[in-house]
C-alpha cells in the first residue's frame, strides 16, 4: 500500500504516538466526535494506532439538536461502518427550555448547549482524558495550546497555568476529577488535513461539497435554510452553488460561494482563498477574544 | 524585550500568504498594519504588547512546511523557551541592531544549544534605524559568534534585516548591497535538517502493546532512533533477552523497514514478556543502563529543586521514582559560569546527579534527543517540574566503566541483570554476622550476594565481583545496621510486593 505524503506520515506518526500514549496511561479516556473533516481525520488516525485492534476507546458527540441533517445521517452511517462505538449527549433540559441562538444569543447557546453538554457527558463518563480535534492554527488562541491541555475540575482552561510540555514527553497524571483535553491534530494544518483526507480517500459529509443549495445572504453571510430562520424585512432564500468550510450548527455557520465539488477542486481553492476558516462561524465574532473566553469556561 | 520578533513572524506569515486575509484585516487599524498583533493571541498579551506563552505558527512555502514555535524572551519565561526549543531544529535568536548583543541574547543561545537545536540564524534586525551600517552588523556578528563558539553551540548564520520594512526576510534588501548571503526565507527553505536521527542505533521503547486476540501480540511504540526491518536481532531491555523482528505491522500493511520517527507495530519471533516501559533496541550498539545518572535540568516550577526529594521521572515510556542526590551547581546563563547553589529555583538551569528505583536505557542527550531527555513530576501535585537532559551515566554506578560494549563471547551487564534481577552494589554493614544474616536472605530471592571482609575489600576486589553483578556486603566498622527491608526501600533489590517488580510501571 502507498504511503501518504512525506510531511503528512510525520504529522501522522506523532498523532499515532499521542492517541497510543493516551490510551496507556489514562484509566478512561474518550474521543470527541464531531463529524467534521477533523474528527474524521482524528478517527481515521485512532484506527492506525491500534490496528489491527479495535479503537479501545468510544467516540462521543456532543449533539446540540441544531446540526444539519446531513451530519446526523452521515455520523451513523459512518460509525455503524466502522464498528466503533457512539456516545450522543445533549443538554436535553436546555433544549426542552427553548435555547437557541436566535432567541437567546449564540454566547448562551453555545454556553448550554456544547459547553455546558460538554462538562456533564464528560462528567458522567467519569472520562479521565478527551480527545478533541482542534488544530493551533485554527484560531489565535488555540495557537498556545499544549497536546495535552489540563482542565481542572470545574473544566476550566486557564492559560497561565498550563504544564510545560517538553519532547514529546506528556503528563498524564491527573487527580481525581481532573481531566485533560488531547489534542492529536496540534500540528495539522487545515490544508494537512484536506490532503490527508484526499490521499487516505477518507469519507466525510457531503456538506463539505459544493452543491446548489437555499441560503440566506445576510450582512455578506450565506445562511442556510436548513429550519425555521427569523428572516429579516426584505429577506428570502435563494438557491446559492455553495459549501461549508467548517461544519458547526446550522443556525450559526455561513456557507461560502464555491463550485469545488471535489476534494482535489478544495485543496486547490484553500490554496488560493485567503479567508481563515472560522471567518463563517458566527459564534467566533461575538466577542472580542471569544474562543479564548470560551475555552476558559470549558468550550473545547 | 521588543526586539522585533512578533513582527518578524508576521513578516514571514504574511509575505510568505501565510497569513489569511481577515486576520490581517483585523489586525489592521487606521490602515496601517500591526503584523505583531497577528501573533499575539491571548488578550492579556494584546493588551500588554508582550508575549507570555508559546505560540505556534505554521506556513509553507513550495520547498517546505515550517513550525514557527515562537517563545517569550524574558527569563521569568525560561521555561517556556525551553519547552519551544525542546522540539525545534532551527533557532532565529534576534537581536536588536540599535542594543547590540544583551544578557538575553546570550542567554537564548545557551538554552537553544542546551535543548539540542544544531541549527542557529542570528538575525541582526532594525538595520533601518541604524543607516543600515555594515560596521555595526560585523560588530555584533564577531562579538555573538565569539560567545556562541565559547557556549559550544553550533555556528550560526548571521544576517542583517529590517523586519518592519522587510528587508532580507521574504525579499532581498536593496539598502544592503554589501551583504550577499540568502535571506531569512532562502536560508530555511534551503538549510540542510538532515534525518541524522536515523543514522543513530535503533531504539524502541515499547508504548502500548496490541492484543486482539491471543495469537496475536504486537508491540506499538514510535522509532525513537535508527531503522528497524524484519529479521534484524534485536535486545529487549530491561530483561536482557535477545530475539528477532518477525514483522513491522501498520494499517497500511506489513513494512519492509521502519525509521524515526514512524509509529509502528513490532512482532517477534519469540514469545518474551514485553510491557509499556520497556525497550527494544539494536543488539549490536545496546543502550547505557543505568540508576545513577548526571543531568542538566531546567527547573520549571515555582517551588525549587531540593536535593534529596524524591520525585517521579518520566522517560521515553517509563515513569520511575528519581532522588537528586545532589546539585552539582547552578549556569549563570549570561556568564555561563557554574556557580554554588543549594536550591535550583524557577527558570534556572543546573547540573544534578540523580539515582532512578529502576535502571534507566539511555543515551547521552546531544546524542540522541530522545533516548536523553526526561521529566520531572511531583508525585503529589503532578506538576510537571523540570526538564532533564542526561549528560552521562553517574559516577557512583561502577567506578569508571566505560560504555556498554556488546560482544558476543562476553557475558553482558545486561544480560547479568536479567538473571539475577538487580544491579551491582556495594552496601556496608557494621558487622560480619549482619552481613551472613543478609547474604542468606538475598541467596534465598536468588539474588547474587558475596560478603567482604574489611581485609579483603581492595578497589580491585570490589571492582571484579561488581563485573559479576553481584550485591557485595562489604564489612565496614561503623556503618549503620541495615536490613533487607531497607535494601527494598533504596531499590537495591525489588520487593516481593512492589508493583514496580512487575515490570508494569506506573
Amino acid at each position: 500500500m502507498e504511503k501518504v505524503s512525506p510531511h503528512l506520515q510525520s504529522l501522522e506518526a506523532e498523532s499515532i504516538h499521542i492517541l497510543r500514549e493516551v490510551a496507556a496511561e489514562f484509566a478512561n479516556p474518550v474521543m470527541l466526535y464531531s463529524i467534521g473533516k477533523d474528527s474524521s481525520v482524528m478517527v481515521r488516525l485512532a484506527q492506525k494506532a491500534f490496528y489491527p485492534a479495535a479503537i479501545p476507546f468510544s467516540l462521543l458527540h456532543i449533539d446540540t439538536t441544531y446540526k444539519f441533517r446531513e451530519m446526523i445521517e452521515f455520523r451513523d452511517n459512518f460509525v455503524k461502518g466502522i464498528g466503533a462505538r457512539l456516545i450522543v449527549h445533549t443538554n436535553r433540559k436546555a433544549v426542552d427550555e427553548g435555547a437557541n441562538p436566535f432567541r437567546i444569543g449564540t454566547q448562551n447557546c453555545c454556553g448550554l448547549l456544547k459547553t455546558r453538554a460538554l462538562l456533564d457527558a464528560l462528567e458522567a463518563g467519569g472520562y479521565d482524558a478527551a480527545f478533541g480535534g482542534a488544530r493551533r492554527d485554527e484560531e489565535k488562541s488555540r495557537a498556545k495550546e499544549r497536546v495535552y491541555s489540563f482542565r481542572d475540575h470545574l473544566g476550566q482552561w486557564d492559560p497561565k497555568n498550563q504544564r510545560p510540555e517538553v519532547w514529546n514527553l506528556y503528563n498524564a497524571r491527573v487527580q481525581k476529577g481532573e481531566n485533560i483535553r488531547v489534542f492529536p491534530l496540534s500540528n495539522w494544518t487545515e490544508l494537512d488535513v484536506w490532503q490527508y483526507i484526499e490521499e487516505e480517500s477518507i469519507p466525510i459529509v457531503p456538506l463539505y461539497f459544493a452543491k446548489v443549495r437555499p441560503m440566506v445572504v445576510r450582512n455578506g453571510s450565506l445562511l442556510p435554510v436548513e429550519r425555521e430562520i427569523p428572516l429579516l424585512p426584505g429577506e428570502h432564500a435563494e438557491p446559492v452553488l455553495c459549501r461549508m468550510r467548517s461544519l458547526g450548527c446550522s443556525p450559526c455557520t455561513g456557507a461560502i460561494r464555491s463550485d469545488a465539488d471535489t476534494i482535489p477542486k478544495i485543496i486547490e481553492e484553500m490554496k488560493l482563498v485567503r479567508r481563515s476558516e472560522r471567518e463563517n462561524r458566527v459564534i467566533d465574532h461575538d466577542q472580542e477574544g471569544s474562543m479564548e473566553m470560551k475555552k476558559r469556561e470549558g468550550y473545547f | 524585550m521588543d526586539d522585533g520578533k512578533s513582527t518578524l513572524i508576521g513578516r514571514l506569515l504574511y509575505d510568505s500568504k501565510g497569513a489569511y486575509e481577515d486576520q490581517v484585516a483585523s489586525v489592521t487599524k487606521g490602515g496601517k498594519m500591526d503584523l505583531a498583533l497577528l501573533t499575539d493571541g491571548l488578550r492579556s498579551e494584546r493588551e500588554q504588547g508582550i508575549t507570555i506563552d508559546v505560540a505556534y505558527r505554521y506556513f509553507s512555502t513550495p520547498q517546505r512546511k515550517f513550525i514557527i514555535a515562537d517563545t517569550p524572551g524574558h527569563v521569568q519565561y525560561t521555561r517556556n523557551m525551553a519547552t519551544g526549543a525542546s522540539t525545534a531544529d532551527l533557532a532565529i535568536i534576534l537581536i536588536d541592531a540599535r542594543n547590540g548583543v544583551l544578557p538575553q541574547s546570550r542567554r537564548h543561545a545557551y538554552i537553544a544549544a542546551l535543548l539540542g537545536i544544531r541549527h542557529f540564524v542570528v538575525a541582526v534586525n532594525k538595520m533601518d534605524l541604524v543607516g543600515f551600517s555594515e560596521p555595526i552588523f560585523r560588530a555584533i556578528e564577531t562579538e555573538f559568534r565569539a560567545f556562541v563558539k565559547a557556549a559550544h553551540a553550533p555556528d550560526p548564520y548571521f544576517l542583517p534585516i529590517s523586519a518592519l520594512a522587510g528587508d532580507n526576510v521574504v525579499f532581498g534588501s536593496g539598502h544592503m548591497p554589501w551583504f550577499t548571503g540568502p535571506h531569512l526565507l532562502e536560508y530555511l527553505e534551503q538549510v540542510a535538517v538532515v534525518e541524522e536521527r536515523e543514522q543513530l542505533p535503533m531504539r524502541f521503547p515499547v508504548q502500548y502493546v496490541i492484543r486482539p486476540n491471543l495469537d496475536y501480540r504486537g508491540y506499538a511504540g514510535q522509532v525513537a532512533s535508527g531503522v528497524v526491518r524484519p529479521g534484524d536481532s534485536i535486545l529487549a531491555l530491561p530483561s536482557g533477552r535477545s530475539s528477532r523482528v518477525k514483522r513491522i505491522d501498520t494499517y497500511d500493511g506489513g513494512l519492509a523497514e521502519a525509521a524515526a520517527p514512524a509509529s509502528v507495530t513490532v512482532l517477534l519471533e519469540d514469545e518474551i514478556d514485553i510491557g509499556r516501559g520497556d525497550m527494544l533496541v539494536s543488539a549490536r550498539q545496546p543502550p547505557l543502563i543505568a540508576r545513577h545518572l548526571d543531568a542538566a535540568l531546567v527547573w520549571m516550577n515555582l517551588a525549587p529543586l531540593q536535593p534529596g526529594r524524591t520525585y517521579l521521572l518520566k522517560h521515553t515510556t517509563q515513569t520511575v521514582r528519581a532522588t537528586i542526590h545532589a546539585l552539582h551547581y547552578r549556569v549563570n546563563v549570561d556568564s555561563l559560569a557554574h556557580e554554588q547553589a543549594d536550591v535550583l529555583a524557577l527558570n534556572e538551569i543546573g547540573q544534578v546527579s540523580l539515582e532512578t528505583h529502576r535502571p534507566l536505557f539511555f543515551d547521552p542527550y546531544l546524542v540522541n534527543r530522545t533516548t536523553g531527555a526526561f521529566i520531572l513530576i511531583d508525585a503529589a501535585t503532578n506538576e510537571t517540574l523540570a526538564a532533564g537532559m542526561i549528560s552521562s551515566r553517574g559516577a557512583a554506578d561502577t567506578e569508571e566503566r566505560n560504555e556498554l560494549a556488546f560482544n558476543p563471547e562476553r557475558v553482558t551487564p545486561a544480560e547479568r541483570f536479567a538473571r539475577w534481577g538487580h544491579l551491582p552494589a556495594v552496601v556496608d554493614v557494621p558487622h560480619e554476622e549482619q552481613a551472613r544474616v543478609l547474604e542468606r536472605e538475598l541467596f534465598e530471592r536468588n539474588c547474587l550476594a558475596a560478603v567482604v571482609l574489611p581485609e579483603q575489600a581492595t578497589r580491585e576486589a570490589l571492582l571484579v565481583l561488581a563485573e559479576t553483578g553481584a550485591i557485595v556486603l562489604r564489612v565496614t566498622a561503623g556503618a549503620p545496621e541495615v536490613s533487607i527491608g531497607e535494601l527494598e526501600s533504596r531499590g537495591v533489590i525489588r520487593g516481593r510486593d512492589d508493583p514496580f517488580a512487575s515490570g508494569g510501571g506506573i
